[in-house]
């Protein structure tokens, strides 16, 4: 069943107008956040349990109470608008329904860690949203919430891996959209080496809800590490593409079948193109951090679909957008998709698959970031689910 | 010679690269070397910089350009298809421009409009569940 608890404004609010978002207690979290100690914000914000739903799941108080601690009165926050994964489209969603619970959500984040400043970082695809959202900010402004903090848009220019955070905060910077060697992490040294939180779109919009009805309101949805709600984007072989949220740890049948209307599934990727892909036998597994999750994006695939060429055109997608920075990534990927493309066209031979494993363990640990680390993920996946299809393959060959 | 550049300023590169584009659909040589000059940096600086993002052009485009999405969600949902005819339609490859200079055709990765695919952009606009009858109405509106 659906729980709209991050959703709850889109398709009720005029996103252009704040004054229907303050008819549904808009900006009551802020006023009572205002009133509060910043550490008894990001307190109450680490009880919650929430953690981020860009993909990595860190934990969003943590985060905070290490920005917020961190020496220096200069510090950032910046707002991951970058969803570039594959599937994805839910913080699209909720800033075309919903900008304001966003704004919200960043001028309480601004608050609690002592920033003056506040930057939205958003994908040059979604170039159509930015007047929304800087109207969004200015209506904000007018009203006087945002008093304590200046927030600007900044648009990328079509990268990818900029939705990596370190890359993101190069990009911001004005340069290329490289990946960052870490230590230091962005709390401690971010945006121009100052303290820095960056949290996507949706586990900001999370925050008012949070602050206005309470860490043990919050607590009380989903299971033990995965706490709160889920946006989940939905695409591929289903009758009712769309987004959909659902409290954590609900069954990926009751989203992929009863919401999303798939037949025939043969296999299901979750968290995009470095995502898992789970084979119709697991389609009971629970969404959450502890078992699958990443930012939800959800492709689903049915029966007469060919797993070596979807995982051929997603290591094609990921070689393209390696930043290039490091060789386990930038290689690996190419490595692997020129390996896919041709088991695809029926030319592998018996020693692929031992080279793919023996990559895979190199990449995930060795590269730099998360893209290089996951990259390898639908090929592991495929190749423990679906090992009988490569090996067809190669015997057809 | 390692240019860090003047503080501040150079924050702005990527801002001034996305402006300059607006401006004439592309960045010109001469104006990676002006950025170079006024925001002390090196030429290949700002040129590692408009060459890394896929919606920076260092070469002239169409007046409106034309990005079909060829990830997975949009593949699924016969994006080949839609290609193929925008291909039949305008007459040129992805990666060309007509000779009229009307429209750059290019492939993309994910838009983020998977519940509408398949989906394109021609220039910002969004164009979502697209089927080839769909194709030349929609291309007639841009001049």
């Amino acid at each position: 069943m659906e729980k709209r608890v991050v959703l709850k404004n889109c398709g009720v609010i005029d996103p252009k107008d704040i004054a229907s978002y303050l008819k549904v207690d808009g900006f009551k979290a802020l006023k009572k956040a205002l009133k509060l100690p910043a550490t008894q914000v990001i307190e109450e914000v680490k009880v919650s349990g929430l953690r981020g739903r860009g993909g990595a799941g860190f934990p969003c108080g943590l985060k905070w109470e290490l920005a917020g601690k961190a020496k220096g009165d200069e510090k950032y926050v910046i707002c991951n608008a970058d969803e570039g994964e594959v599937g994805t489209f839910k913080d699209r969603y909720i800033l075309e329904n919903d900008p304001f619970s966003l704004v919200e959500g960043i001028a309480i984040a601004g608050y609690a860690i002592g920033a003056k400043k506040a930057y939205i970082y958003l994908r040059a695809e979604y170039h159509f949203l930015l007047d929304l959202v800087k109207n969004a900010i200015a209506q904000s402004k007018k009203k006087g919430f945002l008093d304590h903090l200046d927030i600007e848009v900044r648009e990328g220019a079509g990268a990818y891996v900029c939705g990596e955070e370190s890359a993101l905060m190069d990009s911001i910077e004005g340069k290329r959209g490289e990946v960052r060697y870490r230590p230091p992490f962005p709390p401690t040294s971010g945006l121009w080496g100052k303290p820095t939180i960056i949290n996507n779109v949706e586990t900001l919009t999370n925050i008012p809800r949070i602050i206005l009805n309470g860490a043990e309101w919050f607590g009380k949805m989903g299971t033990e590490k995965s706490k709160g709600t889920k946006v989940f984007s939905v695409s591929g072989d289903v009758a009712k593409p769309g987004v959909y949220e659902l409290v954590l740890g609900s069954p990926l049948r009751e989203l992929v079948e009863d919401l999303a209307k798939a037949e025939r599934v043969k296999a299901v990727q979750i968290g995009g193109a470095t995502g898992r892909i789970m084979p119709y036998a697991l389609l009971d597994t629970p969404l959450s951090f502890e078992s699958v999750l990443g930012a939800g994006a959800i492709t689903v695939f049915d029966e007469s679909r060919d797993i070596i060429d979807i995982v051929g055109k997603t290591m094609k997608f990921l070689a393209e957008e390696s930043c290039g920075k490091c060789a386990p990534c930038r290689e690996g990927t190419e490595v692997m998709a020129e390996t896919m493309d041709r088991l695809a066209r029926g030319e592998g031979v018996e020693k692929d698959i031992k080279v793919l494993e023996e990559l895979s363990e190199t990449m995930m640990l060795c590269s730099l970031c998360g893209l290089g680390q996951a990259a390898p993920i639908p090929v592991v996946d495929s190749l423990e689910h679906f090992r009988g299809e490569y090996e067809n393959r190669i015997q057809q060959s | 010679m390692n240019k860090t550049g003047r503080t501040g300023e150079r924050g702005k590169l990527l801002v001034l690269l996305e402006t300059a584009q607006a401006k004439s659909a592309h960045i010109s040589t001469e104006t990676i070397t002006e950025l170079a000059e006024s925001l002390d940096l090196s030429i290949g600086e700002v040129y590692g910089v408009a060459s890394f993002y896929s919606f920076l052009y260092t070469k002239p485009q169409g007046r409106n350009v034309i990005r079909i999405c060829k990830s997975l969600p949009c593949l699924l949902k016969s994006a080949q298809t839609i290609i193929d005819n925008v291909r039949k339609e305008i007459g040129i490859q992805p990666g060309e421009t007509t000779p009229d200079g009307r429209f750059s055709f290019e492939l993309t990765n994910c838009i983020g409009a998977c519940d509408k695919a398949p989906a394109m952009m021609v220039n910002s606009d969004v164009h979502g569940n697209l089927t080839p009858k769909k194709i030349a109405k929609i291309l007639k509106a841009y001049k």
